[in-house]
């Protein structure tokens, strides 16, 4: 029998045709869409005369733009505000679900999906953001598009997309005291570099992974693409099941019985190979932090930066525009270093289990006043589940409080931008140059960590506290 | 719906020697507002090519008059980052018709070619070769041949072949869109639809 992986499996089972020489037809069975990639994809498809082909598979919230406070008052900035109106014009237009401004299913599109049990094992989903991996938490092929993908789907429910190659990433053991998910998906990223998963689509695997929640999954799918890869993905197995069971979108009935049936076949067949394998020990991971400005560039909390000596031509000259941009030295350390924003959110951390680790941290303590601190959550549901918890209330005793969903401070197309020069201990995904505002300086790291710069204002082994 | 032709071009070049050149870079989110694919070249590099004052940062190389053309040299993982095809719109409108480098992110890489821009990819030790001829004489031309996919450093006669899809190819040559090519599926999605 010919052995696939979990990826050839989902894969294959959605090829409609093959272009000779050229990428497979794709079938997409759930299409995500927002605001910022999808205005001049409804513009091509208004050009060709033709309707969105699928409505019912397509899904859209706006997330990108939205302000975090005041949500229900008008949008302030104008090309912000065209660009939601456009996309609720656009969605009734089309008869497309949407979940605008102040519906109770709002929220990043990647931490919506997932909730409402849009996202579900098996399947194919895209969406014009690179983040899309987060779905492969859940064993589905999930990956982020251009515009003029975006308006493939819309128009057919197909894509053409070469097929990736395959890599194996498997993370074994017991995860240390203080060091979460996050932790994991920076030290791969600063193993194989930013870029040493591109081309590939990545399976991973091993005890680690199997023993996380699956939030806690989709954190690592969700940075898979700042390792350069198209995606990553987690088979499926009873915390997922556990999870999806039961939501908005997910079969019910006779239909959810088939479909774990199905489900629990989708496993890399023993012996199916992969293009490239990569095996980590869970002990060798400590709570890791950025300092560069890709995310490759990340290390251990206590650990002492590079020195950058054994590069030569542009790699050293790279790393010295990073460091010269962060405003660091080569050679010094993380811990101690001061901190002027911390923020807690974006589709990598902003969950129900991000808050409630970053609440628990802090109770009892206080908010460093020297530390700006945004707590944005993922989406409305996330944040109304932190009000039925008290989580609220427990941040407001140790001087935090909570926003309004949306992207946020990860990528400042709205109003909460780092400003220039300042230093941010961020939850989100990418550490670039100007990512949190224009001359903004960006250090990723866990909720965990987030909670201890808050805290002391400075970068804080968060296991001090633990 | 066509894009324009594309088959040979021969041009200066502008370098940018720099490595991980992410799409935050190419275009910083701010500019991402507009809701048609026209006029991002003039944020192209924004903040590398402005300060924030607004006024040009004279070392930055779009700002140097010495170099101009329409192929853009980067260094190794061009692209990385989003996936906002705003960064390929950038480049297309700035006047670009190449980007080269020795590795392209996936994302960027798909479109780019989903815009009549050519992604070109050649090794680490011709990239090399690229920006010492550039260094020489800021006005060195390369020449791209899409048909028979070569790129080769007039001044020395150096050349690599580059590799591309077969079916973009076609499509870039001929100005064919996907689109097009995936409604003249229908039937077939159709029926695969009833059989899944």
């Amino acid at each position: 029998m010919n052995k696939k992986t979990l990826f050839d499996k989902i894969w294959d089972s959605h090829v409609v045709a093959e272009v000779e020489g050229g990428p497979s037809v794709l079938y997409i069975d759930r299409h995500l869409i927002h605001e910022v990639t999808s205005p001049q994809a409804f513009a091509g498809l208004d050009k060709r005369g033709i309707k969105v082909a699928r409505p019912s598979q397509t899904f859209a919230t706006p997330d990108h733009n939205v302000p975090t406070i005041d949500q229900h008052l008008i949008i302030r900035d104008e090309l912000s505000r065209t660009q939601v109106e456009k996309l609720t014009e656009n969605c009734n237009r089309h008869s497309v679900n949407l979940f605008g401004l102040g519906h109770p299913w709002q929220g990043v599109v990647h931490v919506v999906g997932p909730e409402l049990g849009i996202t579900l094992p098996g399947s194919t989903m895209v969406c014009g953001d690179s983040h899309t991996s987060t779905h492969g938490a859940f064993g589905a092929v999930a990956f982020g598009v251009g515009t003029s993908e975006v308006e493939m789907v819309l128009a057919t429910q197909c894509i053409m997309q070469p097929k990736p190659k395959k890599m194996l990433i498997e993370v074994n053991g017991k995860l240390g005291k203080g060091v979460t998910s996050k932790d994991i998906v920076l030290y791969i990223i600063s193993k194989i570099t930013a870029s040493g998963g591109t081309g590939y689509f990545i399976e991973f695997a091993g005890s680690a992974i199997r023993g996380l929640s699956m939030e806690a999954r989709m954190t690592i799918c969700n940075m898979s693409i700042e390792s350069g890869a198209r995606g990553g993905l987690i088979a499926p197995d009873d915390t997922t099941f556990e999870y999806v069971k039961g939501r908005e979108f997910a079969p019910k009935g006779a239909d959810w019985d088939k479909a774990v049936t199905y489900w629990k076949t989708l496993k890399t067949d023993e012996g199916a190979s992969f293009d490239k394998v990569f095996s980590f020990e869970a002990e060798d991971i400590e709570p890791m932090i950025t300092y560069g400005t890709n995310p490759g560039m990340g290390c251990k909390i206590s650990a002492t930066l590079p020195t950058g000596n054994d590069l030569t031509d542009n790699d050293k000259n790279t790393f010295l525009k990073s460091f010269a941009y962060m405003g660091i030295e080569p050679n010094t350390k993380m811990l101690g270093r001061k901190v002027d924003y911390v923020f807690v959110g974006s589709c990598t951390n902003g969950r129900i289990e991000d808050f409630r680790s970053f609440a628990a941290f802090v109770k009892g303590k206080q908010k460093a006043n020297n530390v700006v601190v945004w707590l944005v959550p993922g989406s409305k549901q996330v944040e109304k589940q932190c009000i039925a918890e008290g989580i609220d209330k427990q941040l407001a005793a140790a001087g935090f409080e909570l926003r309004q969903p949306g992207c946020s401070a990860c990528l400042a197309m709205n109003d909460d931008k780092v400003p220039e020069g300042k230093y941010a201990v961020a939850t989100s995904n990418r550490n670039f140059e100007g990512r949190q505002g224009p001359g903004s300086r960006t250090f990723l790291a866990s909720p965990l960590t987030a909670a201890a710069a808050a805290l002391t204002g400075v970068i804080t082994d968060p296991r001090n506290f633990l | 719906m066509a894009t324009e032709k594309f088959i040979t071009i021969e041009s200066s070049a502008i370098p940018l020697p720099i490595e991980n050149v992410d799409t935050d870079q190419i275009i910083p989110a701010r500019f991402l507002k507009a809701t048609t694919r026209n006029g991002f070249g003039e944020n192209l590099f924004r903040d590398w090519r402005y300060d924030k004052t607004n006024k040009k940062i004279d070392s930055f190389i779009l700002n140097n008059s010495k170099y101009s053309g329409k192929i853009l040299v980067g260094g190794k993982n061009f692209g990385s980052g989003s996936s906002r095809e705003h960064a390929a719109w950038a480049i297309a409108d700035y006047g670009f018709k190449v980007v080269v480098s020795s590795f392209f992110a996936d994302i960027f890489k798909n479109n780019t070619l989903n815009n009549g821009l050519l992604p070109v990819q050649v090794t680490d030790n011709f990239l090399k070769k690229i920006f010492d001829a550039i260094e020489k004489d800021a006005q060195t031309k390369l020449h791209v041949d899409l048909v028979n996919q070569t790129i080769t450093i007039k001044a020395t006669g150096e050349s690599e072949k580059f590799d591309i899809n077969p079916y973009k190819k076609t499509c870039l040559i001929n100005g064919y869109d996907d689109i097009d090519y995936l409604i003249s599926l229908k039937d077939k999605i159709e029926a695969f639809e009833k059989k899944s």
